[in-house]
């Protein structure tokens, strides 16, 4: 792979770490924001009383410039695909066109159709027809997630599609295959439980805010009330998907689950790191010990990855070097094999291009009985489908962590606003405060595991992101990059500013 | 009938009309559109593929090319 320019690839992998990370700064808000902003609308819907329908326009105005300054910042990993990606954009694109094109209209039909009637429809439409306005944009935000999370499970677990040769293209040949995949469904369900989480916490972290200061006190509470409770829900069932996300990893990316256990050797019964510190520099097959201290849970790996307390986890080592007695292929069998797939593609093409179809066809026969092997073909040593392991087993466990704690801090809320004495726990507002920061560091942590624990595949086993990569020259990487860094801070710059001098006005207080 | 295009200019119109931090916001769109199609996307993120390729032939070519150059093939 001498040809490949690394620092092209790492930089327009930097690049796309920064848009994508700013990008979903934004998207989680939306996602759970907009929920709250239905249930509290539904509340005065209900109810018809006055404090609730300004509680509520209060909630909409702060989700309003959530979503302005959000808004199309993802367009940017469109028009880095094009050119940064091109060898992976040309081959995905029948794959990830319907999708993505279902995901355009929805958001323009369902988003911005909706949305309109949510910001100006207040009086100038029945409170029933508002209401399901309301309902209607956070329904289409989410579905908008949906698709987006489809392709990107399709990444992590490539089915329903074939490979043509001809074209260079993954072609779909069975699109429910791909909708209804385990590993998309269980990405949809934990991503956007976990932003529901984060939503409720940002407006817990407001209306703590107003409860320190002593301000808009009635509507604080009420918001809390409501938040603790979506929050609560939300991030059992955040426990609950993340769980079956795990055990998908374990069917089908078992490396990324070794990395972020830190299982360097497989067993039976294998226990679950509840706290770890890594042996600083281990590498696969050194001989060091994995972890120069940790707890485990006995036998809690074998029970996530393989619903059995017996079942055998496979470690890095497995998935590297092979386990007969396990069945599992060594990565260097894989290699040779990718490698004879990759010489029959060549083989292919030379032979259709000289319109001989006996050597042609008899190359595809070749190629199809390595076609899965394809990406180790471009793999210098086994050694490099192990991800960074200290970054994903530390982003995984701190995302653990937070999202345990976040089902203590919902209960706690919970608990002392029923108990009606939420305003005399400062020490509880103050958590309050912070913890949204902590949701959004949950679950940018919780993107590091799913991209960089699948690392160095662009689609798992098929293309590494090294070979998806356009070779168009470092210096106009860079250039983007810091651009881009540039754009993203005085959005967010923006964003702040413009929310938090609404957040000093704050609500309209019925009089 | 034919009220209804009327009545539903009228609502956005009115809607925009009576906006007050949707003011700023829809000027960061503006600015935010602007700057990322044209400016970035026109000048700095051309489609690679589209640009220097005519047809869709072609571009597969360009693509296998890329996949293959490692590769020695038996033909």
């Amino acid at each position: 792979m001498s040809e490949i320019d690394l620092a092209t690839v790492n930089w327009a992998r930097a690049q796309f770490i920064l848009t994508a990370m700013y990008h979903w700064l934004f998207v989680p808000i939306t996602l759970g924001l907009s929920f709250l902003c239905a249930f509290f609308e539904t509340i005065y819907v209900r109810t018809g009383k006055e404090e609730w329908r300004n509680l509520t326009k209060f909630w909409m105005t702060l989700f309003g410039i959530n979503f302005a300054i959000g808004v199309a910042t993802g367009i940017i990993l469109e028009f880095q695909f094009g050119t940064n990606w091109s060898n992976y954009s040309w081959m995905v694109g029948d794959i990830f066109g319907a999708p993505l094109a279902i995901e355009g209209l929805l958001a323009f039909f369902l988003e911005a159709t909706f949305f309109a009637v949510m910001f100006f429809g207040w009086d100038r439409t029945s409170k029933g027809f508002h209401l399901f306005s309301t309902w209607m944009v956070a329904i289409g935000s989410n579905l908008s997630a949906l698709w987006i999370l489809i392709a990107n499970g399709w990444m992590q677990n490539p089915v329903g599609m074939v490979f043509n040769p001809e074209s260079a293209r993954f072609e779909m040949n069975n699109i429910m295959e791909i909708f209804l995949s385990p590993v998309s469904i269980a990405k949809f369900t934990h991503t956007t439980s976990s932003s529901f989480v984060v939503g409720a916490l940002f407006v817990i972290m407001v209306s703590s805010f107003y409860l320190l200061k002593g301000r808009h006190v009635d509507m604080a509470k009420k918001s809390i009330i409501v938040a603790s409770i979506f929050g609560l829900v939300a991030s059992c069932f955040t426990a609950f998907t993340g769980d079956e996300s795990a055990f998908q990893n374990a069917e089908v990316q078992p490396m990324k689950l070794a990395a972020y256990e830190g299982l360097y050797t497989g067993e039976r019964g294998a226990g679950i790191v509840a706290l770890g510190v890594l042996t600083s520099g281990k590498k696969v097959g050194d001989g060091q010990e994995p972890f120069a201290f940790h707890i485990s849970i006995p036998k809690g790996l074998s029970l996530l990855a393989k619903r059995e307390l017996n079942g055998f986890v496979p470690g890095i080592k497995d998935l590297v070097y092979g386990n007969e007695a396990e069945g599992i292929m060594p990565v260097a069998e894989k290699m040779v094999k990718g490698k004879a797939a990759v010489a029959d593609l060549a083989t292919f093409k030379a032979a259709s291009k000289a319109g001989d179809n006996v050597a042609k066809s008899a190359a595809l026969v070749r190629f199809n009985e390595n076609k899965q092997y394809l990406g180790y073909g471009y793999l210098d040593t086994p050694e490099e489908t192990v991800p960074p392991v200290a970054t994903t087993f530390y982003s995984f466990h701190v995302m653990v962590y937070l999202g345990s704690f976040f089902i203590l801090l919902f209960a706690l809320f919970l608990w002392t606003s029923f108990k009606n004495n939420l305003v005399q726990q400062k020490w509880l507002l103050g958590l309050g405060l912070i913890s949204f920061f902590l949701s959004l560091t949950a679950s940018e942590f919780g993107w590091v595991v799913a991209e960089v624990g699948r690392q160095p595949w662009a689609i798992q086993d098929m293309l590494p992101v090294k070979m998806a990569t356009t070779m168009i020259g470092v210096g106009h990487v860079q250039a983007t990059f810091f651009m881009f860094f540039v754009v993203f801070t005085l959005l967010l710059i923006a964003e702040i500013r413009i929310m938090l001098k609404q957040i000093k006005i704050g609500p309209e207080e019925t009089v | 009938m034919s009220r209804w295009p009327v009545k539903l200019y009228r609502f956005y119109r009115d809607g925009f009309r009576r906006m007050t931090v949707g003011r700023s916001l829809w000027k960061i769109i503006f600015i935010k559109l602007f700057v990322l199609f044209a400016v970035l996307k026109l000048f700095f993120f051309p489609n690679y593929l589209k640009t220097n390729f005519a047809t869709d032939e072609q571009r597969a070519d360009h693509v296998i090319e890329n996949l293959t150059r490692s590769a020695g093939n038996n033909y």
